[in-house]
């Protein structure tokens, strides 16, 4: 015999074992819809990988895994898929959530399974790889998934099958071992094998079930399996406790068993494994107790997962109005059912339908009397009543630092108090509102780190654009300054380039216009070729005239109209040339300096004293070389003449030149000031601006051309024509003025 | 040295007082210098306390300038996301009176809400992209624009500034993933409603044997 050890607390409520163990394990005819939830297990939920109105077979998988923990959904039976949507499922809060609905076609036709004969020639990863594919999930209650539970992290000597079945009502396991033992017992093996054979496997089961320990015994000679039987007391069945009764050893809080060398599987779990790889049928139904006061019958029924409960209900006499209320696992740990038509799932082990006399209602609860009870019964060995009080205030940091998540909620200390206190029903509520606070936590930690992230983001892109702004101030002020010293010595490259182009244009101009004489020849060219136009054109009037359409006799018209004016504009620019060359060389004698005078009358002089000594050279006539000789000295004493005054005026001149140059320099001067302050006006003002100085100019010349008339000048013309013009442009600047405002 | 030790003994207790006040005075300077703590440790702890939905109904731009204003010594009652709750654990942090929540800056609500742009509508103009404090708003110029639900903190910034109001924050609706069990009612309130029992643990075979 074993050595076992005391789990501490616990309770031994009445077993109520008997009653489904009366049967063997019934089936059920098919029912007339199967819903299968995604959602069945520990873990993500499973993927979809079938739609709406698709023929399925049954052990067909309809669901794969989503992640490393989760597991997979499979057909019931052969049938056509009606429905994915959201339907109520068995959960405390009574919510919905996405199920596949199977309508069965009543044939129960197999898909394909893929057996192994002999688990011993195949690796551990490929049985995984096949119970993770089965869907198998830990049929205890919890639902974690079996593959992942079998991959622990750390070396397993011990492998530990519960069989105890610790909570009232349920004997599903129980019943489950008296019938298929042999399955089991394979079922562990395999499992055995995939845990690379640890030193010990044990098989814990309360001293309760003596039938199933007889059917199992003899079974395990010659394996190295042991089962242990050990004193019947609720909550053995608990992981951490079983782990305790059989090893004396103590799963470390927020531990695994893993940790110290343990995995711990339900011996319904075991039996699934047997059958997903020896018969290769998927986790698609099982073992459930149906149970209580309001039924005619309990009994244990191998159940197809998606099993309406109501359906099985009704096939064992349920009487409703009798039922207190419909519970889903045992008395201790299970939940109300709200809607009986939820499905049977992976983790259904007892279906509870007990009379209001079997299961009472709560009396109210009244003050915590300390008197300790809780704190006997406890098998984690927690202090209920101070968790209570701290739930209560929701003092959530003393209520960690008191190990509320070391509770497994397994209602010993509410099932002793005095007082009728829910207690666990105060350690559930505390327990979700920590893990919601700190899933909330976590969120608002991510929020401010993309927040913070956004900040440093925006201030990065800021600091770029000042220094980009900063970059390009700097820039505009070299460039002033550069062109500021260029105006003086010399200006930068591209202004310096542009200068050549306007010079080179303004020379060109000047070409032109230094030869008035060609002008004026062209003018005169380009007024003949007109005149000749408009002779063709008043032609080609009088032919469409006399034979032509009326179109043809307008095109006529306008073309002359056109070659006339093209005349008249040719006039006016040739008289215009002719003008402003006579105005050229008036203004050039004007502006010419006695001193320019006196040089050319010196060169004229001298070339005409030069043609005369040529005619003397060429001629033979002595009589006509006297007088060309007279000539020539009437010209020599003109030109001592002109000297004189020359050398006179040179005397003078220096100080006239001087008083000119300043004068320009002043008017340089004030035509840039004038430029820099038209820069600065708007367009209204420039034009008014310009208004005013030509109405200053038109003034000054009228002036002029009335002193001209009163002295009778030879410019008169000039100045009127001047005046004249400069009428004209203050009355289109005086227009664009008006147009402007 | 020692004749002359013990012959003053009020020159050697100034001495040696004085060498201490010298040696400690180091090791103070050194650590000083050597374990400086960087910003204020008080802010963070106001900021952990903030419900980071970064909102800005507490007048200041996020939930960390307005714990720097806590640290100053601006009202706690500012946060109506987070509610009394907040203003609870910042009372319960600086050690003062917990005041209730100012209404100015808005009322607290149970509810959370989620961003949601109705897609059909949005015109491209990235304009609730600019606003969201947390980039929980995907799209691009001219391109339709969507929210992450699960970065979201509700805090509807981004619903103003939409041109075309095509933004509603929508309440998150109870999901079974993140259902919680809710604390018993009191026993004054069990008394007048006893059928608000949900507790399982209560199989009295043994009352109900007593009691025939």
């Amino acid at each position: 015999m074993r050595q076992t050890w005391e789990m501490p607390g616990g309770v031994h409520p009445p077993e109520n074992k008997t009653q489904s163990l009366q049967y063997c394990i019934g089936t059920l005819p098919l029912p007339e819809r199967l819903v299968i939830p995604l959602d069945q297990h520990t873990g993500a939920p499973a993927k979809l990988i079938v739609s709406v109105n698709d023929r399925v077979l049954k052990g067909q998988m309809l669901a794969k895994p989503s992640e490393a923990v989760s597991a997979s959904v499979h057909a019931p039976t052969s049938g056509v898929i009606t429905a994915i949507d959201d339907q109520p499922v068995p959960h405390p809060s009574g919510m919905t959530s996405r199920c596949i609905t199977l309508k069965p076609d009543g044939k129960d036709t197999w898909s394909e399974r893929q057996k192994i004969d002999n688990y011993r020639d195949a690796s551990p990863a490929e049985l995984l790889e096949i119970i993770r594919n089965a869907g198998i999930v830990g049929m205890g209650g919890a639902g974690f998934p079996t593959a992942v539970k079998l991959q622990p992290r750390n070396p397993i000597d011990t492998l530990i099958i519960n069989a105890t079945e610790c909570e009232p009502y349920i004997t599903a396991d129980d019943i489950l071992i008296q019938e298929r033992p042999e399955e089991i017992v394979e079922g562990i093996q395999i499992l055995t094998h995939i845990l690379g054979n640890p030193e010990q496997v044990l098989i814990g089961i309360e001293d309760n079930k003596p039938k199933a320990f007889e059917a199992l015994e003899p079974l395990l000679a010659g394996t190295n399996i042991e089962l242990v039987d050990f004193h019947t007391r609720y909550p053995s069945g608990g992981e951490k406790q079983l782990i305790f009764i059989l090893t004396g050893k103590e799963v470390p809080s927020d531990g695994l068993p893993a940790d110290i060398g343990i995995v711990c599987q339900n011996i319904g779990t075991a039996h699934a494994v047997f059958r997903a790889v020896a018969q290769g049928i998927p986790l698609i139904s099982r073992i459930t107790t149906v149970v209580g006061e309001a039924l005619a019958t309990s009994r244990n029924y191998e159940l197809l997962i998606g099993t309406p409960i109501s359906y099985a209900l009704q096939h064992n006499g349920f009487n409703e109005s009798d039922c207190a209320r419909l519970v889903m696992g045992g008395p201790m740990m299970g939940f109300t059912l709200q809607d009986p038509d939820v499905p049977v799932i992976k983790t259904t082990n007892c279906i509870l339908a007990p009379s209001h006399a079997e299961a009472p209602r709560q009396p109210p609860a009244q003050a915590c009397i300390r008197c300790g009870m809780c704190a006997e019964a406890c098998p984690a060995s927690l202090l209920p009543q101070q968790l209570f009080w701290y739930a209560q205030s929701q003092n959530y940091e003393r209520l960690e630092a008191h190990s509320l998540f070391d509770c497994i909620e397994c209602g010993a200390c509410s099932y002793v108090c005095p007082s009728n206190i829910p207690l666990v029903q105060y350690y559930r509520a505390a327990k979700g509102e920590i893990r919601k606070l700190q899933a909330e936590h976590l969120k608002s930690d991510r929020a401010r780190e993309r927040f913070e992230y956004q900040k440093r983001r925006k201030e990065k892109a800021e600091a770029e654009k000042a220094a980009k702004r900063e970059a390009r101030r700097k820039a505009a002020e070299q460039a002033k300054a550069r062109a500021a010293s260029g105006a003086e010595t010399a200006a930068p490259k591209q202004a310096g380039a542009a200068d050549d182009l306007i010079k080179a244009a303004m020379a060109r101009a000047a070409q032109r216009q230094s030869k008035p004489e060609e002008q004026i020849e062209r003018q005169q060219r380009a007024l003949a070729s007109a005149e000749e136009r408009v002779a063709r054109a008043q032609q080609k009037l009088a032919d469409a005239e006399a034979s032509g359409t009326d179109q043809q006799i307008d095109q006529a018209r306008a073309g002359l109209a056109d070659t006339r004016h093209r005349l008249s504009e040719a006039n006016r620019k040739l008289s215009e040339l002719q003008a402003a060359e006579q105005s050229q060389s008036i203004t050039e004698k004007i502006n010419a300096s006695p001193k320019a005078l006196l040089e050319k009358k010196i060169a004229a002089i001298t070339q005409r004293m030069a043609t005369a000594e040529d005619k003397i050279a060429g001629t033979e006539d002595p009589a006509v070389k006297q007088a060309l000789r007279d000539g020539l000295a009437k010209q020599q004493r003109k030109l001592e003449e002109v000297r004189q005054q020359l050398a006179e005026s040179t005397d003078a001149a220096p100080v006239d030149k001087d008083g000119a140059e300043d004068a320009a320099a002043q008017a340089i001067a004030r035509a840039r000031e004038k430029a820099a302050a038209m820069a600065d006006m708007s367009e209204e003002q420039k034009l008014r601006e310009t208004v005013n100085s030509l109405k200053g100019r038109l003034q000054k010349a009228e002036q002029r051309l009335a002193d001209a008339e009163q002295n009778g000048s030879e410019h008169i013309d000039a100045l009127r024509s001047g005046a004249e013009k400069l009428r004209d442009k203050l009355a289109e600047a005086a227009a664009k003025l008006e147009e402007h405002s | 040295m020692i004749d002359f030790f013990s012959q003053t003994p009020l020159l050697t207790a100034l001495l040696t007082l004085g060498g201490l006040t010298l040696i400690f005075g180091a090791i103070l300077g050194f650590a000083s210098v050597k374990f400086k703590v960087e910003g204020d440790p008080i802010v963070e702890q106001i900021d952990t306390l903030l419900p980071q939905t970064q909102c800005g109904q507490c007048g200041y731009p996020g939930c960390r300038p307005y714990a720097e204003a806590i640290a100053n010594g601006d009202q706690i009652n500012k946060c109506p996301p987070g509610g009394q709750t907040t203003i609870n654990a910042l009372a319960n942090l600086l050690d003062v009176e917990a005041p209730t929540l100012d209404e100015e800056h808005g009322e607290e609500s149970d509810i959370k809400t989620v961003a949601y742009i109705r897609e059909d509508e949005c015109i491209g103009c990235t304009k609730c992209i600019q606003a969201c404090p947390v980039d929980a708003i995907l799209g691009a110029a001219k391109q339709m624009h969507t929210v992450i639900a699960g970065e979201c903190t509700g805090c509807d910034l981004c619903v103003e500034p939409c041109p075309v109001d095509c933004i509603d924050m929508i309440p998150v609706e109870p999901d079974i993933a993140d259902w919680i069990w809710q604390l018993p009612a009191s026993s004054a309130e069990r008394a007048s409603e006893l059928n608000a029992a949900n507790i399982i643990a209560t199989d009295r075979t043994s009352d109900r044997d007593e009691a025939a």
